[in-house]
């Protein structure tokens, strides 16, 4: 019997996410959320589980999973760094701290370091503009950013 | 439902027009004939705005010149509204968008299935954008495996959110859907496999591109044009769903929906668009035979014809045993033939019994028997032994349609029109109205259910009594048991609060109680004044046609041989061993010096006989069959073969000695029928006679582009041969002939001049997703009397006693393999189930038996050993067999049995 | 950082700390917090939408339409649906946008006490936090503030004994600039793709869950404490040319103090340009910016004396929006601005309606093609075409109008840098 994705903990947070909505179905995003936080992505066992404790398809998850830029399909590493490429990172010269992450870590866009350690993906404007470029490292945000200061940000992400 | 038919007076292009003022003002534009183009509305999914196709001009008054780009198909219609769609800017903006739509298409179109009927080439042309400016990279998809119906192929998506719109929407399926964002989005499954809904097959039609085409065309692929078409009647099931059966090169090559505005709208369920290979089938039997020491020898059809009646003019007491797959045609000229006294229906009497307990439920008219497609309007639902998706699938697909009725009240309360399909929905947010069903087990109707009842038939039938009883205290039934009481006292509110109810039973448990507690159910609420249907669901196409033909079935054949001393039997259209135990048919047949059969495939029966004649199928006949609700509709032949199959009722008329052959046609053999069944009258309107013309012209079965006439004979002979003549109908087997609107029962094919694909339907109705010119199809037998006396049913329950250690077995139905004709089409066969028994979840639990175990039973006096199958809903005490299949053939239901684990001694 | 010795008056920022850290339920009460929703309570709630509606407050989310006469079309009477809801937009995501954040991370009670007494005038017995992703600090804070706000009974049941009940939730997406915008946000509130909602019906009619719901940006709600608490006349006289209240203006870009200040609604451009911001960084000239987020149009020299406010900008040819300006020095190519903006729309598209999901894309292309030297004469007809194909009421939603906005102006006030960039076969600011 193939070991399920989901806990017993994953499944009671899930199930305390029920009373804030009137339908069922509407507690996928929270549960997507839920699964991802304590999984790190949302595997393909992991929306049919999900699918069958909402009492919806996998295609409805998936439908849903897939849409939002913040769920991850695909396994990502311990750390995910999120680059903003929106207008004002790109007046102030994100491409200078892209390319230096990407030299750094030997990898690009939407691939994970050799040991798991990072995942480098784009972001879309992260909302601190005047404080351009910035990133984010999980939930952290760091900004007034020049290339020189990234190897010490990512010294303290083992 | 707007009850009032407020008309508002509107202007486009200065025109004025007197419409509806409750409809969109896209679907105005069509039904007064104007070519508006669009993508994302269709008329059975309405209104979500969001291909931006169909834009026009609105101005604020007379006076505004400039006005302002909206889409027709959001905004409602108003009084003295202008609009234009001529104009300039409204002509850019939508050819605009073409371009925009291509910049991804691929240029398919010479290799893509869909081309000549594809809805996105017309509304291109339409459009008259031509040019590409666009020249950077097209983004590009993988494919699915769907199943053995359906062939995908996402670089051609338009993004039109048809196909998830009306899987899950309209038809209630959860496993299509839409994925990833911006120009990425992704249609398909979570991940490759079939296509669970059993009305998958609608994607080809309803997807405006090639995505979804039909993966069974796609074997043997010809282009629209060259085809040559019937208007024809799917056999498979009871409801008698309008089709287009089309023919090249001497085989059937597909099957599309045919619009009958009263019976199955636009739509088909995939057992009769995909059921229809076993026409191609290379058991087909294509020449008379004679069985000359066991084994067949063709014979020429003179000959056969000449030994028949050799046998026919020598034999008194010919026992004819007709069928309810054959015509009535077919029927009745064997009745004809034998004499109406030697003349049995071929279903057991327990079948036979209940199908005329439904014509005479229909012929009392008491309540309103409505159509397949008038069942959609009803707003709650009461189910009675009858799992619906698999024994009439497009019933089912209309009774979802109905569960939407009560709740999109929700919707017109905040002001929404009802073609407004994502505001209706978003305000019902998924509700459903009251919708019950009581069955053997689960069924794929559960969904929507607002209450479930599992149990044996004779229950099931006290369960409706006792509705009946809360509707009409002067009723006096049994009292059921508290828990019973309780769920009746839920459907009895629940019906009486409707408006309209709806009642649906039929014959698949074998159960005259429910057939008549569900009449009884329907009588109690006309007693109160509301305004009910009923509806039935027989087993077969013709299952009432020919009962209302005999009243003498298989046992009583089997026993009127012997004492008739018949030494000769005429079989039509019937495999024997399909209906009763091998061991009572093979006596039968064994009793008998001649059995003739006149069939389409080989079978058990054609193997046991001792002459054969080729019979058409809907394909290779015409006539007319009865559907559930007691429609006549005429089916057409789509081609003429090459050999000797031919209509049943032509080598029975060639058969019966009243008759010059030679002068024969379909239109007299109805006029003798009706003259001897006076009640049948109606199928001589089923369709127009075979002398009706268009001016002078026929209507053609082909195109007026159908190529390579000449060419396909060029290996037999360099001259064109003439066209074959058709007698029977007013159609040609020719492209030649009328161009225009034929009469709807005579409509071979959709085409109208700008109009290649399925969208050119909108030319033939009155209004768009209305009835066609000239009315909708078929003519029913029956109506309804409302000043009819009720006349309840004394319901009589089974002497069938449960004992200890024993199960009740019922019949449990697949629409891929119930259906004797379409479970031998390769597609289907695929999704045919392999066999199996059922149990209760708990009964197994005591038994000691897990799922997947091998049970023996016996099955008509012989052992055989299936795996179990739980976790369907069975009541306690039943189990299930799946019906109709190779090793479940031929039972009688229900029985009682003994489960042994296999290997327990 | 964005603490400046004037003499205005602040009443939205002035008692953020500016050390990290949000005031407490008790620093807020300490500072005149929940007095607010103590007086509204005492009003009747068709008195409170008319004193808002009085006030003049416009959406400060971008669209700057009256709050109070949104409010208004909420039915209250006793045939009105049982069940309604007010949603506070915190889905910041407009491209240059950073100031809900400063709200959000510094006082979210602020935001609570404005929302709960929004609920009341609509009579809305639920209220949700749309909070993006990103703003994970702002999540914390509001995290604690809700807990906070249910403890002093400021939410729940019976709210100070005045008989309203409300409860209110944080709900945090998952991405997609598409969340902000309002029937988009309501769809993944429901748990679905944020796909947005063809008007009528209008949301006040059937929202969220089909119930009638009103959703109002945070800098708004933030306001409507301190309207109560002040009057209208207070609030009206706050802006400088009348519109109402103040505003959060912003400014990022080669400018010498990129950053965020609380402002009479109305101040002129070149004040919040050259006064607050510092003017351009050494070295750079001002060439252009967007007023109010990435899809506004751009503004150029001759219109920095333009006034801040509403109608003032839509006069000069662009939109407030947001109120955060972006600015283009002249070292900056502008065909690559555009190009990076119109990839963000094409990316951020939901790929509901074809202009926006097709046409994006395209434009995004065709900018890409004149930025690495590959461009054609005709493309600069294209882009006009396409700026024409999505304008507004084309599409399904905002969002593709919004992406044309930049790029139409840029083609009209900045037409012979494209130029060049065909001409030269190059991007002139990249060699």
């Amino acid at each position: 019997m193939k070991e399920k994705v989901l806990t017993s903990g994953d499944i009671s947070e899930i199930e305390k996410v029920y009373e804030h909505f009137p339908l069922r179905s509407a507690a996928c995003i929270e549960g997507l959320k839920i699964v991802q936080k304590n999984h790190r992505w949302v595997s393909d066992d992991a929306v049919k589980e999900l699918a069958e404790l909402l009492e919806m398809s996998p295609a409805a998850i998936d439908s849903v999973a897939t849409y939002y830029s913040l769920i991850f399909r695909k396994p990502v590493g311990r750390h995910v760094i999120m680059v903003c490429d929106s207008v004002s990172c790109w007046i102030m010269g994100y491409e200078g701290i892209l390319n230096q992450l990407k030299d750094r870590l030997q990898i690009g866009y939407g691939e994970t370091t050799i040991d798991d350690r990072f995942t480098l993906l784009s972001i879309c404007c992260l909302g601190t503009c005047d404080h351009a470029p910035a990133i984010m490292i999980n939930n952290d945000l760091h900004r007034d950013l020049t290339p020189d200061k990234l190897d010490a940000i990512l010294e303290t992400y083992k | 439902m707007s009850l009032e038919l407020m008309m508002a007076k509107i202007f486009i292009d200065d025109k004025p027009y007197e419409v509806d003022g409750s409809k969109n003002l896209l679907e105005t534009a069509l039904s007064i004939g104007l070519n508006l183009p669009y993508f994302c509305w269709h008329p059975a999914m309405h209104s979500v705005g969001a291909c931006r196709q169909c834009a026009i001009i609105k101005y604020k008054d007379a006076d505004d010149k400039k006005g302002k780009l909206v889409m027709a198909c959001m905004e409602p219609v108003a009084d003295n509204l202008h609009i234009s769609i001529e104009a300039p800017e409204a002509h850019a903006f939508r050819a605009g968008n073409i371009e925009a739509l291509m910049t991804n298409h691929p240029h398919d179109c010479p290799v893509c299935d869909e081309g000549g009927e594809c809805h996105l080439q017309d509304m291109t042309v339409m459009t008259g954008h031509n040019e590409r400016r666009y020249c950077y990279t097209k983004r590009t998809h993988n494919n699915q495996y769907l199943g053995p119906f359906v062939n995908h192929e996402m670089n051609r998506c338009i993004q039109c959110y048809r196909c998830v719109r009306f899987y899950k929407d309209y038809a209630g399926g959860n496993d299509l859907d839409v994925f990833a964002a911006h120009n990425d989005v992704y249609f398909g499954r979570q991940e490759e496999g079939v296509l669970e809904s059993e009305f998958s097959g609608n994607l080809v039609e309803v997807c405006p591109t090639g995505v979804f085409t039909d993966k069974t065309l796609k074997k043997h692929y010809t282009r629209k044009w060259d085809l040559t078409n019937a208007p024809s009647v799917c056999h498979q099931c009871s409801l008698g769903c309008n089709i287009i059966a089309s023919e090249r090169y001497g085989t059937i090559r597909r099957v599309l929906s045919r619009y009958n505005g009263d019976v199955n709208g636009y739509f088909l369920c995939d057992r009769g668009r995909f059921g229809y290979e076993y026409v191609n089938s290379k058991n087909r039997i294509i020449t008379p035979a004679k069985s000359v020491n066991g084994l067949f020898a063709a014979i020429t059809a003179s000959d056969a014809v000449q030994e028949i009646k050799a046998i026919i003019n020598t034999e008194n007491n010919i026992i004819g045993i007709g069928s309810p797959k054959a015509s009535m045609e077919s029927n009745f000229l064997l009745r004809e033939l034998v004499s109406p006294q030697n003349f049995y229906a071929g279903v057991p009497a327990q079948e036979g019994k209940l199908i005329r307990q439904v014509i005479e439920i229909l012929d009392n008219g008491i309540v309103k028997t409505p159509s397949l497609s008038e069942a959609k309007t009803y707003d709650a639902v009461f189910i009675l032994g009858e799992d619906v998706t698999n024994t009439a699938p497009m019933l089912a697909l209309s009774l979802r349609q109905a569960s939407k009725n009560e709740p999109n009240e929700i919707a017109r309360a905040l002001k929404i029109p009802d073609w407004n399909d994502a505001a209706t929905r978003e305000a019902v947010q998924g509700l459903t109205g009251p919708f019950f069903i009581a069955a053997a087990h689960d069924t794929k109707l559960d969904d929507i259910a607002t209450g479930t009842y599992h149990a044996t038939p004779d229950q099931i039938a006290v369960l409706a009594n006792t509705v009946a009883g809360n509707i009409n205290k002067q009723l006096s039934f049994a009292t059921a048991d508290a828990e019973t009481e309780k769920l009746a006292g839920t459907i009895s509110a629940a019906l009486l609060n409707a408006k309209k109810p709806l009642i649906v039973a039929g014959t698949s448990l074998y159960s005259e109680a429910i057939i008549q507690a569900a009449a009884n159910i329907a009588y109690a609420l006309k007693d109160q004044g509301k305004d009910a249907g009923l509806i039935f669901v027989l087993p077969e196409a013709n299952s009432i046609g020919l009962v209302m033909l005999a009243d003498q079935y298989l046992e009583q054949a089997f026993d009127q041989a012997v004492t008739k001393e018949s030494k000769s039997v005429i079989i039509l259209e019937n495999d024997l061993y399909q209906r009763t135990d091998k061991t009572a048919t093979d006596n039968f047949l064994q009793y008998f010096t001649n059995i003739i059969s006149l069939d389409y495939l080989e079978n058990a029966t054609t193997r046991n006989s001792t002459l054969l004649l080729p019979a058409g199928t809907f394909a290779e006949a015409e006539g007319t069959i009865i559907n559930n609700e007691g429609r006549a509709q005429r089916f057409f032949q789509v081609h003429i073969p090459e050999n000797d199959i031919r209509s049943s009722w032509k080598w029975l008329a060639a058969l019966t000695a009243a008759y010059d052959s030679s002068l024969v046609n379909l239109d007299q053999v109805i006029d003798r029928l009706i003259t001897a069944f006076p009640a049948l009258q109606a199928i001589e309107s089923a369709a127009p006679p075979a002398g009706f013309r268009e001016d002078t012209q026929k209507i053609p079965r082909s195109p007026q582009r159908y190529s390579g006439r000449t060419a396909i004979n060029a290996d037999i002979h360099v001259s064109e041969p003439r066209p074959p003549a058709d007698p029977d109908s007013a159609l040609s087997y020719t492209m030649e002939g009328y161009v225009g609107i034929p009469p709807p029962a005579l409509t071979p094919f959709y085409w109208s001049p700008g109009w290649n694909s399925a969208q050119a339907i909108n030319k033939y109705q009155i209004e768009v997703g209305g009835d066609l010119h000239g009315g909708n199809p078929g003519k029913r037998l029956f109506e309804s009397d409302p000043n009819s006396k009720t006349d309840y049913f004394n319901i009589v329950l089974s002497s069938y006693s449960p004992k200890e250690g024993e199960w009740l077995v019922l019949p449990l139905y697949h629409i891929f393999g119930s259906d004797e004709l379409s479970a031998q089409s390769p597609a289907v066969a695929e999704r045919v189930p392999h066999p199996y028994i059922a149990l209760n979840d708990s009964d197994a639990d005591k038994a000691g038996i897990t799922e997947g175990a091998i049970i023996e039973v016996l099955l008509s006096g012989n052992k055989k050993w299936l795996p179990v199958k739980l976790k369907m809903g069975l009541s306690q005490g039943t189990a299930g067999l799946p019906k109709g299949l190779e090793e479940t053939a031929g039972i009688t239901y229900p029985f009682y049995t003994t489960l042994k684990i296999a290997g327990n001694d | 950082m964005y603490t400046l010795n004037d003499n205005i008056e602040k009443p939205l920022t002035q008692h953020i700390k500016n050390d990290g850290s949000w005031l407490t339920l008790k620093e807020y009460e300490s500072t005149g917090g929940y007095s607010g929703l103590k007086k509204a309570l005492q009003m009747t709630p068709a008195e409170i939408t008319q004193l808002v509606m009085d006030s003049g407050l416009k959406g400060r989310g971008g669209a700057g339409f009256s709050t109070g006469k949104k409010w208004s079309t909420i039915d209250i009477s006793e045939n009105a649906s049982e069940l309604k809801y007010l949603v506070a937009n915190a889905d910041e995501m407009e491209p240059g946008s950073f100031k809900d954040r400063y709200l959000l991370e510094g006082n979210p009670h602020q935001l609570i006490e404005g929302i709960i007494i929004g609920a009341y005038a609509i009579q809305a017995s639920f209220s949700y936090v749309f909070l993006r992703w990103a703003y994970h600090l702002a999540g914390e804070a509001l995290t604690q503030s809700l807990q906070e706000a249910y403890d002093a009974g400021y939410l729940g049941k019976n709210i100070l004994g005045s008989g309203f009940n409300t409860d209110m939730s944080l709900h945090i997406s998952v991405g997609r600039y598409m969340c902000g915008e309002e029937t988009a946000l309501l769809n993944a509130l429901e748990g679905k793709r944020s796909n947005p909602r063809a008007k009528p019906p209008y949301p006040s009619n059937s929202g969220l869950f089909g119930k009638p719901t009103i959703v109002n940006n945070v800098e708004t709600l933030s306001n409507v404490p301190h309207i109560i608490n002040n009057g209208a006349e207070w609030f009206l006289k706050l802006s400088k040319t009348g519109e109402g209240g103040t505003k959060l203006y912003g400014a990022s870009g080669k400018v010498k103090k990129p950053g965020l200040w609380e402002l009479p609604l109305g101040i002129s451009l070149r004040e919040l340009l050259e006064d607050y911001a510092g003017g351009m960084a050494d070295g750079y000239q001002f060439k252009g910016l967007l007023p109010g987020g990435g899809s506004t149009d751009f503004l150029l020299e001759e219109h920095l004396d333009v006034a801040m406010d509403y109608a003032s900008v839509a006069k000069a040819g662009s939109r407030l929006g947001t109120g955060t300006i972006i600015v283009l020095d002249d070292k900056t190519c502008p065909v690559g601005m555009v190009h990076n903006l119109e990839r963000f729309f094409a990316q951020e598209s939901c790929g509901w309606c074809t202009p926006c999901r097709e046409g994006l894309p395209w434009t995004a292309k065709i900018l890409n093609a004149l930025e690495t030297g590959t461009g054609k004469a005709d493309d600069l007809n294209i882009l006009e075409f396409h700026t024409h194909y999505m304008a507004p009421g084309n599409t399904f939603c905002a969002l593709a109008p919004g992406a044309m906005e930049p790029l139409q102006s840029a083609l009209k006030y900045f037409k012979a840098d494209f130029e060049m960039h065909i001409h030269q076969h190059k991007c002139p600011w990249n060699s």
